[in-house]
């Protein structure tokens, strides 16, 4: 379906089997498939978790929190059951990889699901598909019943003893879903409206049993661990940020598509070079590094390494992996208004700030799109926007005031180009003011 | 209220994957929508008395899912992305253009009940934008001229 781009500077580990057919069982099994989890049987759970942290492995799904760690929280001994739920919700704007792991290599999922479990101690594993991915649904609950079929996954797994179940989930439509706890909410047949924490999902999680949470992308990124080694995995990236990620490049490009960097590949060359620059003969106007939610970085500020440390020293964030490239014919005030139309869209609603505050910012932004705006409207965007950050129960409050608050700070010119009952001066048709 | 072999065998499936019945509920409306064409009245009774689950439960889970609907709609459903990987390379065009197109906006629904129309949130195809999905298939790297063409490939197969 979706097509698949290459580069020379790719280093392909997760996409090492895209384009091979390895949905298909035997063709994973001849492409190396299902031997880390047996390797991952012979081993001590402690040495399987030791082993992912020292690979300085974190979480691709957003929050980049070292996934060795996170498996660490787990408690050994637990009155109810331990379970693995694999994150597919992919509902990010910008963000369009664990369709292509999903669609290309889905028994790497189930793989990365089991050697988690082996390592916490659950004998249960979840992977929840966002509803909009029917045709990858299909290919996983096939690849599951596959492995079932071939006793791979099931009772007495690889004859070692232990039992294992793997099964399906699907989601109906919902960004907020992907958050951790709305997840797993939505997996327990409710409405996603986030749980409070503490007490985190490693301790109380699914039904009450300590739940390890991991996005599609970290879990394909285990086997190859296990089989390459923790030393050779860190070496690929930068300190602290082991390994290589599926890069989403898309907006105003001339070669968007999905790319497999190292950690720490220079954001510019990421544009110019693997990208191939901007399209049409236009100018870079700007950058969202890793998806709708972390904050836009101007042309002077994408000399950057694409790790989580360094992206975030550049005041942005490495995110999800989403690289939108704006060029100079963009409107910032509508990028900004498309953006939180997103967010005010997919508001839970459960606490004020966020869906008050998203509700007022789009209302005043589509104003202030349309030429009604006022001076003073642009500092309460940003005061609005500020007095949202920390005060939201979930993390999806903080998603929309960041990149807000950055639209406004580094585009404040542009906001006051749009004063005085002037059109939008960066846009030929603007529709008539929609104030809904 | 009759469905499927296949969904019937996946429900009987599905209910024992998971320690309480109304974990299936999610997916389960999914693929119920799919053959009754919405969720009516007496499939949210009839999901509602299967999983032990009061009528408003269900009801409250549909209103949170975007995907789930309580009205028909149309044979096809065109789900537009103007979200902003979209929207830079024409997802807003798009949009515009399937509206006269059709004749129907956001959430309309042709008179011959083959077409309806939706304006979506980012569906996972950035990359490969602009993006839209008809049903389940995706559509990508659109132009108008190409819509076009999609949209008579749907109206021939009726
Ligand atoms: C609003 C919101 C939406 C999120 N959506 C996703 C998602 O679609 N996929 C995902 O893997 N993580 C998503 N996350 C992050 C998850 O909460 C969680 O941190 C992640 O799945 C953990 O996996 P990781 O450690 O492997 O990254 C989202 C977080 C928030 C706050
Ligand atoms: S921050 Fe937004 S999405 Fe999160 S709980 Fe509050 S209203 Fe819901
Ligand atoms: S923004 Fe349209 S598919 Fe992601």
């Amino acid at each position: 379906m979706a097509d698949l781009v290459s580069h020379s500077d790719e280093v392909k580990i997760v996409s090492r089997r895209f384009g091979q057919g390895a949905a298909n069982l035997d063709r994973y099994l001849e492409l190396d498939g299902y031997k880390a989890v047996q390797k991952a049987l012979s081993m001590q759970p402690d040495d399987i978790i030791n082993l992912v942290k020292n690979s300085g492995l974190r979480g691709r799904g957003g929050a980049g929190f070292s996934t060795g760690m996170k498996w660490s929280f787990v408690p050994k001994t637990a009155p109810k059951p331990k379970y693995v739920l694999c994150n597919g919700d992919e509902s990010e704007p910008g963000t369009c990889k664990d369709r292509l792991i999903f669609e290309h290599d889905p028994h790497s999922v189930i793989e990365g699901v089991m050697i988690a479990a082996l390592a916490v101690g659950s004998q249960a594993g979840y992977i929840y598909i966002r509803g909009e991915y029917r045709y990858l649904s299909n290919i996983m609950q096939k690849a599951i019943a596959d492995a079932y079929a071939r006793g791979f996954i099931g009772k007495n797994i690889f004859g070692s003893g232990r039992d294992l179940e793997i099964y399906w989930h699907g989601g109906a439509g919902a960004y907020e879903v992907g958050e951790e706890s709305a997840l797993m909410e939505s997996l327990e047949g409710k409405r996603g409206i986030p749980r409070i924490r503490p007490p985190f999902p490693a301790v109380v999680g699914l039904w009450g049993g300590p739940t390890v949470i991991n996005n599609a992308e970290t879990l394909a990124s285990v086997p190859h661990i296990l089989l390459g080694g923790a030393e050779w995995y860190a070496g690929l990236g930068t300190p602290k940020n082991g390994g290589t990620r599926l890069f989403c490049l898309s907006g105003n490009l001339n070669k968007p598509g999905v790319y497999e960097l190292p950690m720490g590949y220079n954001l510019k060359k990421m544009i110019e070079e693997v990208g191939g620059g901007i399209a049409n003969g236009r100018k870079l106007k700007a950058v969202v590094p890793g998806g709708s939610s972390t904050p836009v970085l101007l042309p002077n500020e994408i000399d950057v390494a694409m790790d989580f440390d360094s992206v975030a020293k550049a005041g942005s964030m490495l995110g999800s992996g989403g690289v939108v490239v704006l060029d100079d014919t963009t409107c910032m005030v509508k990028f900004a208004l498309r953006t939180i139309k997103f967010y005010q869209h997919e508001s839970c609603g459960w606490c004020i700030p966020c869906r008050e505050g998203t509700d007022w910012l789009k209302k005043t932004l589509t104003r202030f799109h349309h030429g009604a705006g006022q001076k003073k409207d642009i500092d309460n965007i940003q005061y609005l926007a500020e007095n949202m950050l920390g005060r939201t129960f979930c993390p999806l409050g903080d998603a929309a005031a960041m990149p807000t608050i950055a639209f406004v700070k580094k585009f404040r010119q542009e906001f006051e180009d749009h004063l005085d009952g002037k059109p939008c001066p960066y846009e030929k048709n603007v529709a008539e003011p929609a104030l809904a | 209220m009759k469905f499927s072999e296949e969904f019937e065998k996946r429900f009987a499936d599905m209910l024992t994957h998971y320690p309480t019945k109304r974990s299936c509920l999610v997916p389960t409306l999914l693929y119920a929508q799919d053959e009754a064409g919405y969720l009516s009245d007496e499939v949210i009774a009839e999901l509602a008395g299967r999983l032990e689950l009061t009528e408003l439960d269900v009801r409250n889970v549909i209103s949170y899912y975007s995907m789930l609907t309580t009205k028909p709609r149309g044979q096809y459903n065109v789900q537009v992305c103007t979200n902003i990987a979209c929207m830079l390379r024409g997802g807003e065009e798009l949009l515009e253009h399937c509206k006269k197109k059709l004749g129907i906006g956001h959430k309309g629904t042709t008179p011959d009940g083959q077409f309806s129309l939706e304006e979506v949130e980012c569906i996972g195809a950035c990359s490969w934008a602009p993006a839209v999905q008809v049903n389940y298939d995706f559509h990508e790297n659109l132009t108008v001229e190409k819509m076009d063409k999609v949209l008579a490939g749907y109206q021939e197969k009726k």
